[in-house]
């Protein structure tokens, strides 16, 4: 396998920058020598999540966090990824805004999942009973929730309750304000997993929990 | 000889002065609801009983300030906007009133007297000034220039204005300038003692402190001196330790510091400039029992209290509803035995 460090690192200065032509010469020139399945494995992940991490750090702001995953989203829209590899191995993988209106966490979300080749529902904003409807009909198996405000995150305690209440099969994971500043939060409230920015959100579905949902 | 009040203990801090002891505020805005038995919506509602619960809160928790202030989504009325209520928590504001970015050239000047939930923020601070005279400060809070557009267009589509249309984003401080220091100004004529303007746009958690330099920090240049009474500017839980020499040159005279704040090093950034406002995490205060309240009223004076320049606050500028009110006490207590000057050393281990 081609080492791509140097692209990569080239790649996540591009999106820092936000040098759209930058990150699509250095997109395309991967591609000449792999998959976009690679591609996306190798140098826009890791990009994304070196950013995350960033972020997390204090060395990254949100907005290049969001420029970021616009980019790479915009990136493989022109490029039509095609749908096979990731697309047609992982099951029914949704996202939602739970009960609150502040959608700019699930639109980064969105972005690094379609970037690393996940075809994933938009559930939009939804509150307690569409959720649950949605994820019994879609036959939902990993649902990635996001949230700002505190009183929406304590509501998810409701909704695992009702999930399990109704047998509903659905492994969960919780990213927001309130569980970065309530680091047990997400315990509290019965989720399966918490996801400090979006990149991390997509490492647990590429591996660990995740992984058990979707391989 | 005469007590200090809470607002002479205030201003000591402010002037980086010691006074009796390190002030406390809470923000408490929704408690009051809750102490009064409304509904959330019902309570913000009625000017005369939020300033009722005001004083009955302060009467019962001992802390510094009042709070002048309902909710941030009132200043999207002015606009045309709408407001989502909810049982449980803060006010949103609803369906942003800019769908286009170029609806920003029709946009008409925002006038606070349009808005209801302003015009009785009004009210509720001459109330609370009648009540409190000069002995307590009445914090008011106006949303900045630069961050309100979250509120008026939603927060990605703003961030992509930034990026990507900066002509738009220049026509759009314009009218959010004059808007926001016509509010301003009416909340200080009406008995405010300090306006909280609330910037979370600003910080480095949202946006890179260079870009900051160029957008948010001169809306702040131009727009601070035209508020005719004193500010503190806060950044809603952001962190604030790479901005904090600009935010100090816009006039300001404290600054709301997160708990992910090094808060030792911006005590020795702020000193003699900045008046540190925090930084108790609000979020997990839900859970503390007493034992927690006073570990973290400790750290944060322990760390910032020497010298004046500190008021000990949560860190977002309003303390959820769910929070208890057993931790309220205990912070308040904390404060009052802690933060009694001159300072007790630290143990040579700490």
């Amino acid at each position: 396998m081609q080492d791509f460090t140097v692209q990569r690192r080239d790649f996540q200065a591009a999106l820092l920058a936000v040098d759209r032509v930058g990150a699509e010469e250095v997109y395309r020139a991967c591609r000449k020598s792999a998959s976009p399945l690679q591609v996306a494995d190798l140098v826009l992940v890791p990009a994304l999540e070196e950013i995350g991490l960033a972020w997390e750090r204090g060395d990254a702001a949100l907005s290049e966090v969001y420029m970021a995953s616009r980019i790479c989203e915009e990136l493989i829209d022109a490029v039509r990824w095609p749908t096979q590899d990731r697309d047609l191995d992982h099951p029914p993988v949704a996202l939602v805004v739970f009960e609150d209106y502040h959608l700019l966490g699930k639109k980064i979300l969105h972005a690094v999942l379609r970037s690393a080749g996940f075809q994933v529902l938009d559930y939009g904003r939804a509150d307690l009973d569409e959720v649950v409807g949605r994820v019994r009909e879609d036959e939902v198996q990993v649902l990635l929730l996001s949230t700002l405000m505190l009183r929406s995150a304590l509501r998810v305690q409701d909704l695992t309750r009702t999930l399990r209440e109704r047998k509903v099969q659905v492994r969960i994971q919780v990213g927001g304000a309130p569980f970065r500043f309530d680091p047990s939060l997400w315990r509290q409230v019965g989720a399966d997993a918490v996801g400090r920015n979006g990149p991390d959100a997509l490492r647990w579905l590429l591996e660990g929990s995740g992984r058990l949902a979707c391989r | 000889m005469t007590p200090i009040t809470p607002l002479g203990r205030t201003l000591a801090a402010l002037s980086h002065e010691e006074a009796d002891r390190v002030p406390v505020f809470l923000g408490l805005t929704m408690h009051g609801a809750v102490l009064s038995g409304e509904s959330i919506e019902r309570y913000y509602a009625d000017p005369k009983l939020v300033a009722d619960c005001q004083l009955r809160m302060r009467d019962r928790y001992g802390h510094d300030n009042l709070m002048g202030f309902l909710h941030a989504a009132a200043e999207v009325e002015v606009w045309g906007g709408q407001v989502r209520y909810f049982e449980d928590g803060p006010p949103n504001a609803g369906q942003p009133i800019i769908q286009d970015p170029l609806e920003i050239l029709n946009l008409e000047p925002g006038r606070y007297q349009d808005s209801r939930s302003l015009c009785d923020t009004l009210e509720l601070l001459q109330l609370l000034k009648a009540a409190a005279g000069d002995e307590v400060p009445i914090l008011a809070a106006v949303v900045s220039p630069f961050s309100l557009p979250v509120m008026q267009m939603g927060f990605g589509p703003y961030l992509d204005l930034l990026a990507d249309s900066p002509p738009l984003f220049r026509r759009l401080m314009e009218k959010n300038e004059e808007y926001c220091v016509s509010w301003a100004n009416a909340q200080l004529a009406a008995g405010a003692t300090a306006i909280v303007y609330f910037d979370p746009v600003s910080s480095p958690t949202v946006i890179p402190p260079a870009q900051y330099r160029e957008t948010g920090f001169r809306v702040a240049l131009r727009t601070l001196p035209r508020i005719a009474g004193p500010t503190v500017t806060h950044f809603a839980s952001g962190r604030t330790l790479a901005i904090a020499d600009e935010v100090a040159r816009t006039g300001t005279a404290g600054i709301g510091v997160s708990v992910d704040d090094d808060l030792g090093a911006l005590k020795e950034r702020c000193a003699g400039k900045l008046c540190l406002v925090g930084n108790l995490n609000g979020v997990a205060m839900r859970t503390w029992n007493s034992g927690q309240a006073e570990e973290e009223v400790a750290r944060v004076i322990n760390a910032a209290g020497e010298g004046g320049g500190l008021i000990l606050s949560d860190n977002h500028g309003e303390i959820p509803v769910q929070v208890p009110e057993e931790v309220l006490h205990a912070v308040v207590s904390a404060a009052k035995e802690l933060g009694r000057y001159p300072l007790a050393p630290l143990p040579a281990d700490a």
